[in-house]
């Protein structure tokens, strides 16, 4: 339970049953008259912003927000599953709680978990990651500068725009904030 | 402004140190200083040559401001409360009926609770009383004052009813709270209170949310005669031919924030002891702290307060604007230090 003088940035709470993160919290009074607290929130559901104005004195709940570092161990039909490496507990996801970050997670990947009273409710791959082309157009010979462009197709399924001279077969480095193609891996 | 600050002179010595080594610094840069030494000059000239009276009262009052909004600081002095006062208020009004005549002070004063980009807890306060003006009067001589200490242009002044109408599109008199609910809601606020929302409420958010963001932006807007929930120490002026009464109150702001509150005073000593006991009664209603009733004051009102109009203006808010300063930690020379 946080009060509204302790409201600051960063400051995980509980907002209509969804967690939610403090970005801006501003203290506003008239000379005479009842302060309030003016907050921006995110909801880290779904990342939309939120702004409310609270009576001085409200109180809101805390979240439990704990963001772990765990291993996708695999999909079934409906859940993607995940271990924490030190307790060997594991955790189980749908879809959407996974996002774009099933584009870029093969197994046994390290990414970081977001739980919510226990609940994964955000997965965010690692930064770069290394991946297989399944799919593309053959390469054309020569064309090392990387001029021009095609896409091809992931293991993950994933598809993303690379060099003309990639091949099928070949290990890709992939930026996974951007989907951009970084290198080959030898 | 003529006093803008250059860029450059907000930049001290130090610029290449990091946080930690440089905690003893000021938090105003010295040329923001100098700046407020001058702003602070310039004001007693102006009070000088219109022959007002700089006085001091204590700081350390045996009684405080009973507003159900504003909370003291208490210290204890030989064994005996003492408050820290809010406005020096009540003490300049004992002045005024002892016979003072116009009346201006610059003075320290402490809110408890009070921290933000506009909010120190301890802050400077000018408050001045003009014996015979009622409060267009005194709007008058707020709006001189402005012009000499900022160079601005001359005001620009809206009862709190057209300015209500322009930017929530409802009768501040007479909506209801639900009805400024939807306002507040078609506007894009969404408040939030397990205590729910009166139209008192309603109307100090929407003031502060919806219509203090478009005041003063290009020269002084005054604001005047307010709805009577907010009639704090103003005179009840009766509407004629179906007009609501309303509280001869008035505000000014400038760059979007409230520089300046306003009354033409209360002086009626029964009538204020309605309203200390009415403020009181809040006080025990929302949980507040109690507060003595200032009997010293209320004595002076009945042996007779002379008709006057009186307004607090914020000194710190004033060198924000003249230095276009983000917050008013960039004007004082130690802000409040979180511990």
């Amino acid at each position: 339970m946080y009060s509204t003088n302790q409201f600051r940035s960063g400051l995980k709470v509980t907002l209509d049953n969804d967690p939610c993160v403090i970005t801006e919290a501003e203290f506003v009074k008239p000379g005479k008259g009842q302060a309030f607290t003016r907050v921006k929130l995110r909801n880290l559901k779904t990342n939309r912003v939120l702004e409310r104005t609270f009576k001085s004195g409200e109180t809101i709940e805390a979240a439990d927000i704990v963001e772990t570092a765990m291993q996708y161990l695999y999909k079934d039909g409906e859940y993607w599953h995940f271990m924490d490496p030190k307790s060997y507990e594991q955790y189980q996801a749908p879809a959407e709680s996974v996002g774009d970050a099933a584009l870029w997670l093969k197994e046994e990947a390290e990414c970081l978990v977001t739980l919510h009273n226990n609940i994964v409710i955000q997965v965010t791959p690692p930064m770069f990651v290394e991946l297989e082309v399944v799919e593309a157009e053959p390469g054309i010979r020569g064309d090392t500068a990387g001029t021009g462009g095609k896409t091809a197709k992931l293991e993950t399924g994933a598809v993303v725009r690379v060099p003309l001279f990639v091949e099928v077969g070949e290990k890709l480095k992939l930026d996974t904030r951007t989907g951009e193609y970084v290198g080959r891996v030898k | 402004m003529p006093d803008e600050l250059e860029p450059a002179a907000k930049q001290g010595p130090g610029v290449r140190l990091n946080k930690l080594e440089r905690h003893w610094e000021p938090a105003a840069s010295l040329a923001a200083l100098r700046l407020r030494a001058r702003l602070l000059t310039r004001a007693r000239d102006f009070f000088a040559a219109r022959d007002v009276l700089e006085v001091e009262t204590p700081i350390l009052g045996a009684s405080t401001a009973t507003d159900p909004h504003i909370e003291s600081l208490r210290t204890s002095v030989g064994g005996s409360t003492r408050f820290l006062q809010t406005s020096p208020e009540l003490f300049m009004k004992r002045l005024l009926a002892a016979g003072s005549g116009p009346i201006y002070q610059i003075t320290k004063v402490f809110r408890e609770g009070e921290i933000g980009a506009r909010h120190n807890p301890e802050f400077t306060l000018l408050e001045w009383y003009r014996p015979g003006l009622d409060h267009h009067g005194l709007m008058d001589e707020v709006d001189k004052f402005l012009q000499a200490l900022l160079g601005c242009a001359e005001s620009a002044r809206d009862t709190y009813e057209e300015v209500f109408g322009r930017w929530v599109g409802a009768d501040p008199h007479r909506a209801g709270a639900s009805e400024l609910q939807s306002r507040a809601e078609a506007l894009g606020l969404r408040a939030v209170s397990s205590s729910g929302f009166s139209r008192e409420d309603w109307l100090h958010l929407l003031m502060a949310e919806a219509i203090e963001p478009h005041l003063g932006l290009e020269r002084p807007h005054f604001v005047y005669d307010f709805p009577l929930e907010l009639k704090a120490l103003a005179r009840i002026r009766k509407g004629e031919g179906g007009k609501p009464d309303v509280a001869e109150r008035f505000e000014v702001f400038l760059h979007g924030v409230e520089l300046a509150n306003g009354y033409h005073e209360l002086t009626d000593g029964s009538e204020q002891r309605e309203r200390f006991l009415a403020d009181l009664e809040s006080r025990r209603t929302l949980g507040r702290a109690e507060v003595p009733l200032d009997e010293r004051m209320i004595a002076a009102l009945e042996r007779g307060l002379p008709p006057c109009a009186g307004v607090a203006l914020g000194f710190d808010r004033l060198v924000m604007i003249a230095a276009n300063a983000p917050s008013i930690r960039s004007v004082l020379s130690f802000s409040f230090d979180p511990p």
